[in-house]
């Protein structure tokens, strides 16, 4: 087995691995039922996209997918935070 | 040379004045009037240098090239007929202002009246002096809405409002008519210059489209002339300032039609179409004016009459079109111009001095003003047509034509009689109006005691009475080469030279006159108290007024008939729009790919990546179950709005476009925040509608499912074939290619949208910022639902606690992410002309660093320590791209020319700084500014519903604290 196969299996198997974990969160986030368990999938699915850039990155070999994984890592949060805030206090700016 | 640019100087000189009198005080009357004067009589001087050549027959001609690939040029041309005309409108002009300026009253805003009079003189000769037929269009035009803001100058009276918009209407829907018939006219001669279509009278008339030109053309010189049926406005543009009225009366606006008409007869006249139609409109027109002119009680309204008939009578002279006609016509136009401003001019002296313009009410004063009653009194046996003044003498040569000129039609034939009766009428209104106000015994109850007005008011109106006198008796030594010259520049420099005197010995024009008199003296004296009397019109007609007429079908057509039509075909509600919307653009989208669309033989396709299929399962369904809860669940609509949209951006990555990844991704979050923020303003779901249940409901839902269904795989198969074709070489290629050489990139889609597009996105950052401030105006005025006022039900449930104590360690951790994002940002735009990012996308990171702190502080705290001043970033964003579009001028390129090279800074090294960085730095600061505006003024609703619920209940805090 040569690296370069082994590098290849290695990221066929993450990339596999990522996208049936981001299918569970979307059943989490369909079925709910608390709508607090809709936020946390969103959010688990946010961090699966920006490990998906990250790999499929790898995969292609581009360094152009990093700026993405970047965004969501950096400001990813914003929006589940926002949800969150809707959640609790029923405002998102007060 | 000298000749070019002293015509083109005389083109600019009244907008010089109107310039100048903008920047004057409100107050400044003398200053105003003295300013223009001095210009115009400027003009003066300049035709008085450009007679000579002018005399000589000469055509001068002046051109600045404009728009040469539509034949558009501004070509300015002035020959003797011209040079009369607008010395007629430069000086009745100066005669004006010196009125003005003692008619206005002091509170009477200055640089609004003398700015928009210049400006109107301006554009009356700018028609005058058109050497292209469509920017006679285009000057034509600007009289017409010039004169709407001269009428409607008093706008806090009604009837100016309705004067003002009435000639705007009517005089605007003339030269569209006029507009499309010299399209057409320059079609068929192939060329707009003007002489060119003065001299192709025969290909025009021999054309098919004659008559369609013909009618088009009259419709534009005949509503601008008050011509009937289109006199209606002249009366209820009385209502503006009476220098007005007497300038656009007397030189200007209302002759227009006639001059075109003068100047078009020899291209379109010579037909029995052109003379039925000129001639009988004429004909009647001057009938009818001067009867109705008869019973008219207000001065201004005898006198705007007095004009419809006698523009009525030039018309007629157009109409017959023979060499002694159109020199009649010219004549008369001069002499009208003279007496009618001098007796507008009388008028407003009249009105001035007592107070009211009511016929029945003045009487007798003679007694209190001599000078100006002897005055009015010429100008009036000059409009009536009295021997030895200048009115007697184009009328007499009216007469003659009517008379003399036969082509046996029975409009012909009865020219005589018209003519004549018209004559009487001119005579009766002339004497009612000289008798009933000046003579008779001393008024009553006047709301001012009359005297004479101030000497200056009155210097105009001796000057111009002085004229009617002197032309009256020697016309062949004043006016008499000029208008022979004039008629030489529009028949032709064969014209003979035709001798004006006046007296040609007792023949049938003469009798004719002496008909007139003495018909007229008599119906005065027989029926004069009796019309006083009576109403406001002649016998029977006076119910019937073409003004009214014209009110009900504006009202009809601007407000009844939308109405119905809109209750007919229109909603409020938006599932029928939105469903009209997708109906249509389904239909459009069927007929036009029906047949055409076939799958790609050799369809393009990538191998089946599993990770990828899966990750696709996930946004479909996704978009599937937030369009399943949108209705009762909006927060999990929404959440799974963010899923649908965070694969969308994976999948942008993955076709190889990154760039737009990571823009999508920003926007994502941006709009999550901002759906949230108007989710909290949404009234509350109900629980259950018992119509939900019902059959329509099932049936509508049903359809609409249908109809979504359909939408949605045609637009997936359209997407599907487009993208599945082999690659053609395409605009995209040149892109690719050119990026980098030409705008100094290698991020082809950031140099598209800064560089290779700037003009484009600097329209569509022009609307974003629109977008943006109507967000923000929108939303003051926003109440919101009265159910969605209260505290929303889970901040009650946290047990009160406040916000600082309820996300204590994420408000930190929040406050320490606004450095990490402004680096983000800065990253983001520094980078994104060779790689991924740019202006748009930094701006927006920039946005959710301030969201983030309104996110983890209350508005408050955030408000006290950062300001944001959204609509100044707005501002100056749209200010830096704009002035980097503008730079590229300065050193002579076009328009956002971009220029890119590298520098080399202490430190840092080799620095790409193309100016498209610069034109991204205005993107990037509008972008942030137009986010900002729109979360913050989302945001303060909240602050502001707190404000109230703190006035509002007062009582129940204290309690609970």
């Amino acid at each position: 087995m040569t690296p370069a196969m082994l590098l290849w299996l290695a990221l066929t198997y993450a990339q596999i691995a990522l996208a049936a974990a981001g299918c569970l969160a979307t059943v989490r986030m369909i079925i709910g039922p608390r709508a607090q368990d809709r936020v946390l999938a969103l959010d688990g699915l946010y961090i699966t996209t920006m490990l998906l850039f990250v790999v499929t990155g790898m995969r292609l070999g581009t360094p152009f997918l990093f700026e993405a994984a970047l965004v969501i890592a950096v400001a990813g949060f914003v929006a589940t935070v926002s949800l969150a805030k809707f959640l609790l206090r029923g405002e998102v700016i007060e | 040379m000298i000749q070019e640019n002293l015509l083109l100087t005389l083109a600019l000189l009244p907008f010089v004045a109107a310039l100048a009198t903008t920047t004057l005080s409100a107050q400044a009357h003398g200053a105003a009037a003295w300013v223009s004067g001095l210009l115009l009589a400027a003009g003066l001087a300049i035709l008085g240098i450009l007679h000579g050549p002018i005399a000589a027959g000469q055509v001068l001609h002046s051109t600045i090239r404009w728009v040469p690939s539509l034949g558009l040029n501004l070509t300015f041309r002035i020959d003797a007929f011209v040079w009369l005309f607008v010395t007629l409108v430069l000086g009745i002009a100066i005669l004006v202002l010196i009125y003005a300026r003692y008619y206005l009253s002091k509170n009477d805003p200055v640089p609004r009246f003398y700015a928009f009079l210049m400006l109107f003189t301006g554009a009356m000769m700018g028609m005058l002096l058109s050497g292209n037929i469509l920017m006679l269009v285009v000057f034509w035009e600007l009289t017409s809405i010039l004169s709407f803001l001269l009428i409607g100058y008093w706008h806090q009276g009604q009837a100016a409002r309705d004067g003002a918009r009435m000639a705007l209407i009517v005089t605007g829907l003339g030269g569209l008519c006029l507009l499309v018939a010299m399209l057409l006219l320059g079609k068929i001669v192939g060329s707009y210059d003007l002489d060119r279509v003065l001299d192709s009278g025969d290909l025009v008339r021999n054309h098919p489209l004659y008559p369609a030109v013909l009618t088009l053309f009259l419709l534009g010189c005949f509503t601008k002339s008050a011509q009937m049926p289109f006199h209606f406005w002249l009366p209820g543009a009385m209502a503006a300032p009476t220098p007005v009225s007497a300038f656009l009366h007397s030189a200007t606006m209302v002759k227009a039609g006639v001059f075109l008409l003068v100047r078009f007869s020899p291209v379109l006249g010579q037909t029995e179409m052109w003379f039925f139609a000129v001639t009988g409109t004429g004909m009647a027109t001057l009938l009818l004016g001067a009867l109705i002119a008869l019973f008219r009680h207000d001065l201004k309204g005898l006198l705007a009459y007095s004009t419809i008939s006698h523009l009525g009578l030039i018309t007629a002279l157009a109409g017959i079109g023979s060499s002694g006609a159109i020199l009649a016509a010219i004549f008369h136009i001069v002499n009208h111009a003279i007496f009618k401003a001098s007796l507008f001019m009388a008028a407003g002296i009249i009105d001035h001095e007592t107070g009211t313009r009511d016929m029945r009410r003045l009487s007798g004063l003679m007694r209190f003003m001599p000078v100006t009653g002897s005055l009015a009194i010429v100008a009036s046996a000059s409009m009536a047509g009295v021997p030895l003044l200048n009115g007697f003498l184009s009328k007499e040569m009216f007469f003659a034509e009517a008379a003399d000129w036969h082509n046996g039609t029975w409009l012909d034939n009865s020219l005589p009689w018209i003519a004549t009766l018209a004559g009487v009428f001119a005579v009766a209104y002339s004497l009612r109006f000289i008798a009933t106000v000046f003579f008779g015994p001393p008024p009553v109850d006047l709301p001012h005691q009359p005297h004479e007005p101030p000497a200056w008011m009155r210097r105009p109106v001796e000057a111009l009475v002085l004229l009617c006198l002197i032309v009256g008796m020697l016309p062949g030594l004043t006016l008499g080469p000029t208008l022979n010259q004039a008629a030489q520049a529009i028949l032709g420099p064969d014209l003979p030279y035709k001798n004006i005197a006046i007296w040609h010995g007792v023949n049938l024009p003469l009798i004719m006159s002496l008909v007139a008199l003495a018909g007229g003296v008599a119906l005065y004296a027989l029926f004069g108290t009796r019309i006083a009397a009576g109403p406001e019109g002649p016998p029977l007609m006076h119910h019937f007024r073409a003004q009214k007429l014209f009110e009900r079908l504006i009202l009809l057509l601007t407000w009844k008939w939308p109405r119905s039509l809109y209750q007919f075909i229109g909603t409020e509600r938006l599932q029928p729009q939105l469903r009209l919307v997708v109906l249509v653009a389904l239909t459009v989208a069927t007929v036009t790919l029906w047949g055409v669309l076939h799958p790609a033989a050799e369809a393009l396709s990538t191998p089946l990546n599993p990770a990828f299929a899966a990750m696709w399962l996930v946004g479909g369904s996704c978009a599937v179950g937030a369009a399943w809860m949108a209705k009762y669940h909006r927060f999990a609509a929404l959440v799974l709005l963010g899923g649908a949209g965070a694969v969308t951006c994976l999948t942008f990555a993955w076709l190889s476009a990154p760039d737009l990844a990571v823009t999508q991704l920003l926007v994502e979050i941006v709009t999550t925040a901002l759906l949230l923020l108007g989710l909290r303003w949404l009234p509350k779901r109900r629980e259950e509608i018992a119509e939900d249940k019902l059959r329509p409901a099932r049936v509508r839902r049903a359809r609409d499912l249908l109809l979504a269904l359909i939408a949605g795989v045609g637009l997936a198969t359209l997407a599907f074939v487009m993208m599945t074709y082999p690659l053609v070489p395409s605009v995209g290629d040149w892109f690719l290619r050119n990026a980098y050489k030409e705008g100094g990139g290698t991020n082809v889609v950031n140099v598209i949208l800064v560089d290779f597009r700037a003009f484009d996105t600097f329209g569509e950052i022009t609307v974003l910022a629109v977008v943006a401030v109507t967000v923000y105006a929108l939303l003051r005025r926003f109440r919101p639902d009265p159910e969605s006022l209260a505290l929303p039900e889970p901040q009650d449930a946290v047990a009160q606690k406040s916000l600082a104590e309820t996300l204590l360690v994420p408000a930190v951790i929040m406050r320490w992410m606004f450095p990490v994002l402004l680096v983000l940002a800065a990253y983001l735009f520094f980078r994104g002309h060779d790689l991924p990012g740019g202006g748009f996308s930094a701006g927006v990171t920039l946005s959710i660093a301030f969201l983030l702190q309104y996110l983890a502080h209350d508005v408050r705290w955030v408000e006290a320590r950062l300001t944001v001043l959204p609509i100044r970033w707005i501002g100056i964003g749209l200010l830096i791209s704009g002035l980097t579009g503008v730079g590229a001028f300065v050193l002579g390129y076009p328009f956002l020319t971009a220029h890119a090279q590298y520098v080399e800074l202490p430190l840092v090294g080799q620095v790409p700084a193309a100016t498209a960085l610069l034109f991204d730095t205005g993107v990037f600061a509008l972008v942030v500014g137009a986010t900002v505006l729109m979360l913050i003024a989302i945001a303060h609703q909240s602050l502001r519903m707190a404000r109230l619920r703190e006035r509002d209940a007062p009582q129940p805090e204290k309690e609970a604290a």
